[in-house]
């Protein structure tokens, strides 16, 4: 590497939105005014929000400048564990905002929605096409709210067959919100170790599996990175107690074309529309978190769903052993369009070397970086691979301090302290649509990092330098909130 | 494909570098029993330009305003939207970012927010509002379990004026626990009939919305009375934030937890979704509230910035004992928003507002010049249900084909309401397009 990727361009500053502008000023087109003005009740009417008068140079100028302050994957590699934080293809964002997509209302009658019925009846089948389940509902509006979704639909099943069950087992490799969605249903979450190799053995699940489990919420592949190999085994030890396997999908992007869901013993699993098919996170969504059922559970998908007759194409309420509903209206279609629009660009080929790609990046990065980082499990991994700062120990050097360092290197940071199975972990997703050049550079940042942290442990200490801003005080801020101006 | 950058030659050389003969031995761990045979089931993959080709034949399958005139609201509607707006929303060091985690290079998405968080503040007239939930219905399911949590109590008053989507949300949220739901009817005037639940006990809230799904402005004073005489929290719900342009706010009307759906401003209507769940509250019962929060704190030299905090409420900290499960929301759909507000002004949110009110109010007067008789006389904003009678389905279908959709029929909904229509009117409509919808049903 000649020269960093981080470098210090011209920085402004700028106030808060209040700060600016001036009584009087408006950034907006007001439209023609036909009508004559109506008396408003007295007692109702109020004095209008305290909002600051902008034009629209002042609007511009603010939002441009502070977007410079961001870093997407526009802007470079960001190699967040879990995320998946891949290229955001731009046609996919011109599909999204085409008139008649972005201007439709949710009620329109059927016969005037026909596209939009269309597009997510299509989605749904190839995302049943993907996963090998048997049908999808696309009405969750992120990877938790599919959780939930699944937690439901679980409830709903026992619920059916006349069995209240109370627990639900989460593994330590599973995603964080597992306990919380499983909690929002009633369930009590019950922890499971995984084993010395980072996967679950089967003899974990069979010492407490019993008919007072719902079942099991499992991710796979693992946020370790690697594969359940016990899968089928652990699938069939629930089954038989009369429990059901919930797989979170938000790896899916390891797996495309490799893995047939459906046949692990998943029972229902959602997929991550803003992971692993591309669409934009938006700096926190809106994501959107389709799940995928097998038969068993489909009497119970949230409503309305999907109805194609002939070539036509209509929505339903009719189903009455339904979970009802999850939004207001289908899900994030905007998000949709996206993800169908990748999908399409990608066929069967492309999804099944997305995997392939993502997994040789990640198993790249975890032999090159293997001799300076501890590796805490040190097997072949799948999309993701996750070191710690055992190493680095001596000099004081934390993962914190790696991490930040990385900015000034121009990377974003990868995800830091998760799994919690691992101390101080640091979690690397490079995803498929990082080339070898640039996966090189980023080993190489590592690499000198590491000498730097036996060379000169402060300069670490005082990192990022580069950036806007410098470390933050985040005890302060939540001392002592300021959290509106 | 074009968003795959390894050569032949990169591969080979990444193969040998990880010891692997081919792209199969990277995945020989994986049991032969769990792997896919074949092919995935897709169609042949497009170029850019035959999907452009498809893409836009699905969309033109679709009614959308200016070609079709559509009277509808109920939660979803059209107002214009700045092309500046969408342009800064286009701009990838936003969206392509992901959730504000590391502070120093995401000082752009944590301002932005926390000008969000205050600029929904001071619209609802509440102390604190969190960085956004998914939409104005499941914000609502969020609301009353924050309630229930925060009065330890489990009994919950709705009223039958909520949308009907959102209560069947809400429904869904409540179902796993053993909540207790007690429904508040309607009086004559399109208003809640709360008094109902005046002195009821065990109540961790009374919830209404307003302007309700009729479009009447409820009486809110006197709901947030019946409420805290009880011990419970008000909630109140909205789906049109831009009546709080020109109609009093809910936080200086005693009300504990405003949340709502903020598509209204500067959000595409986008078939229902993404959506913005706003949320706001009082900071007593902050640390009780669901969701992302952005507050200001320095730097190591002591200059300002930004970053997430009150984390421990949130589910990657407290697992299982979080406040709410949710981790991505709409944060994109925020910034919108937020542009869309600063856009329009202090000023001018109130010159729109009135706009929308008086555009509504003439269409009010016309139909009724027209011999219908608009069903409730409680004041209303942008909506409000017009008695076409049982036999209008003839007219409404025939409507349709003149690319006019005259709202929406309320029977579905409440059934003791057939013939009457809902219908909605924004900036949008021009005075020319009422009078031809007022032609159209009267003839």
């Amino acid at each position: 590497m000649k020269e960093l990727q981080g470098a210090s361009g011209l920085i402004l500053n700028e106030p808060l939105l209040w700060e600016k502008g001036k009584k009087g000023r408006c950034g907006f087109s007001m439209p023609r005014r036909d009508v004559v003005p109506s008396p408003v009740d007295e007692g109702l009417a109020g004095d209008g929000p305290d909002f600051p008068d902008l034009s629209e140079v002042d609007v511009v100028r603010h939002y441009t400048r502070l977007s410079q302050w961001n870093f997407g994957v526009d802007a470079g590699m960001y190699p967040l564990g879990s995320c998946t934080m891949k290229y955001n293809p731009k046609v996919n964002e011109r599909e999204a905002s085409l008139p008649g997509f972005a201007g439709a209302h949710p009620l329109l009658p059927p016969e005037l929605s026909q596209g939009a019925l269309e597009l997510m009846y299509r989605l749904e089948q190839y995302l049943a096409g993907i996963t090998g389940m048997d049908a999808v509902t696309l009405q969750p509006a992120a990877g938790a709210h599919g959780e939930l979704t699944g937690m439901l639909l679980i409830r709903a099943y026992h619920k059916n067959r006349g069995s209240h069950r109370s627990k639900i087992i989460v593994p330590d490799t599973a995603h964080g919100t597992n306990p919380a969605s499983a909690a929002l249903c009633g369930f009590h979450p019950v922890a499971v170790k995984s084993g010395e190799d980072g996967i679950i053995p089967a003899e974990a699940i069979a010492a407490i599996m019993d008919e007072d489990t719902a079942g099991i919420m499992i991710t796979n592949p693992n946020t370790l990175g690697l594969f359940e190999e016990n899968i089928r085994e652990i699938g069939e030890i629930v089954h038989s107690k009369g429990g059901l396997v919930y797989g979170d999908g938000a790896n899916m992007n390891a797996v495309m074309g490799i893995v047939q869901m459906g046949k692990i013993g998943f029972d229902v699993m959602h997929l991550n529309l803003h992971k692993t098919f591309s669409t934009p996170h938006g700096g926190g969504g809106p994501g959107s978190g389709p799940v995928c059922v097998k038969d068993i559970l489909k009497p119970f998908l949230p409503v309305p769903r999907i109805i194609k007759e002939g070539d036509k194409y209509t929505l339903s309420g009719d189903f009455p052993e339904s979970i009802g509903k999850l939004q207001a209206f289908y899900g994030n279609f905007g998000v949709m369009i996206k993800a169908c629009s990748y999908i399409m660009s990608m066929g069967s080929e492309g999804l099944k070397r997305a995997s392939q790609l993502a997994v040789l990046n990640a198993n790249y990065i975890k032999e090159n970086l293997k001799d300076s980082l501890y590796l805490p499990y040190d097997r072949p991994c799948m999309h993701e691979c996750v070191f710690s700062d055992k190493f680095q120990e001596g000099e004081k050097i934390t993962t914190l301090d790696m991490a930040k360092c990385l900015m000034d290197y121009g990377f974003h940071p990868p995800t830091i302290y998760f799994p919690l199975v691992v101390h101080g972990a640091m979690m690397i997703e490079p995803t498929e649509t990082e080339s070898k050049e640039d996966i090189d550079h980023f080993i190489a940042a590592l690499k000198a990092i590491v000498a730097e942290a036996g060379k000169d442990p402060d300069l670490l200490k005082r990192a990022p330098t580069r950036p806007k801003l410098r470390r933050l005080d985040e005890t302060a801020a939540a001392r002592k909130p300021c959290l509106a101006g | 494909m074009r968003y795959l950058p390894h050569t032949e030659e990169d591969i080979s050389s990444m193969l040998h570098a990880v010891d692997a003969e081919d792209m199969d031995d990277l995945f020989s761990m994986i049991p032969g029993n769990c792997k896919m045979k074949g092919n995935l089931s897709l169609p042949e993959a497009l170029t850019e330009w035959e999907l452009n080709t498809l893409m836009d034949g699905l969309s033109k399958k679709i009614a959308v305003s200016p070609e079709y005139k559509i009277f509808m609201g109920a939660g979803s509607y059209n107002h214009y939207i700045p092309e500046s707006v969408s342009y800064l929303l286009g701009r990838s060091e936003f969206s392509t970012a992901y959730t504000p985690y590391q502070p120093e290079i995401s000082q752009g998405t944590l301002q932005a927010m926390y000008e969000y968080q205050t600029l929904v503040t001071r619209l609802l007239g509440m102390e604190v509002a969190n960085a956004s939930m998914y939409d104005g219905a499941s914000a609502l399911a969020e609301a009353i379990l924050m309630a229930a949590r925060v009065t330890k109590r489990k009994k919950v008053a709705l009223s039958e004026l909520i949308h009907p989507y959102y209560r069947d949300v809400v429904r869904t949220y409540l179902e796993p626990g053993d909540y207790e739901i007690v429904e508040m009817p309607s009086l004559g005037n399109g208003r809640t009939d709360i008094s109902g639940v005046a002195g009821m006990d065990d109540l961790a809230a009374v919830v209404i919305q307003s302007p309700n799904f009729f479009g009447c402005i409820e009486d809110l004073r006197s709901t947030g009375e019946i409420a805290h005489n009880s011990g419970a929290l008000f909630v109140l719900s909205f789906t049109e934030p831009l009546a709080y342009g020109l109609f009093k706010n809910p936080g200086c009307q005693g009300a504990d937890i405003v949340c709502g759906e903020g598509q209204s401003l500067g959000i595409p209507q986008s078939f229902g979704g993404p959506g913005l769940g706003m949320f706001a509250c009082h900071m007593k019962n902050v640390r009780d509230m669901p969701g992302r929060l952005v507050g200001k704190t320095t730097d190591m030299d002591g200059r300002p910035g930004f970053v997430l905090t009150l984390a421990t409420r949130e589910q990657h900290i407290r697992r299982e004992k979080a406040k709410s499960n949710i981790c991505t929301n709409n944060s994109l759909c925020a910034l919108a928003s937020s542009m869309y507000m600063a856009s329009v002004g202090g000023t001018g949110i109130r010159e729109l507002a009135c706009l929308n009110y008086d555009k509504a109010e003439y269409l009010k007067r016309g139909l009724r010049e027209a011999g219908f008789r608009i069903s409730f006389d409680s004041p209303t904003f942008n909506e409000f249900v017009v008695e076409f009678g049982e036999d209008f389905k003839d007219t409404y279908k025939k409507l349709l084909k003149q690319r006019i959709v005259v709202g929406i029929s309320l029977a579905d909904w409440y059934p003791e309401l057939s013939g009457r229509y809902l219908l909605c009117v924004t900036e949008t409509m021009d005075r020319e397009d009422m009078d031809a919808l007022i032609k159209e049903v009267r003839s």
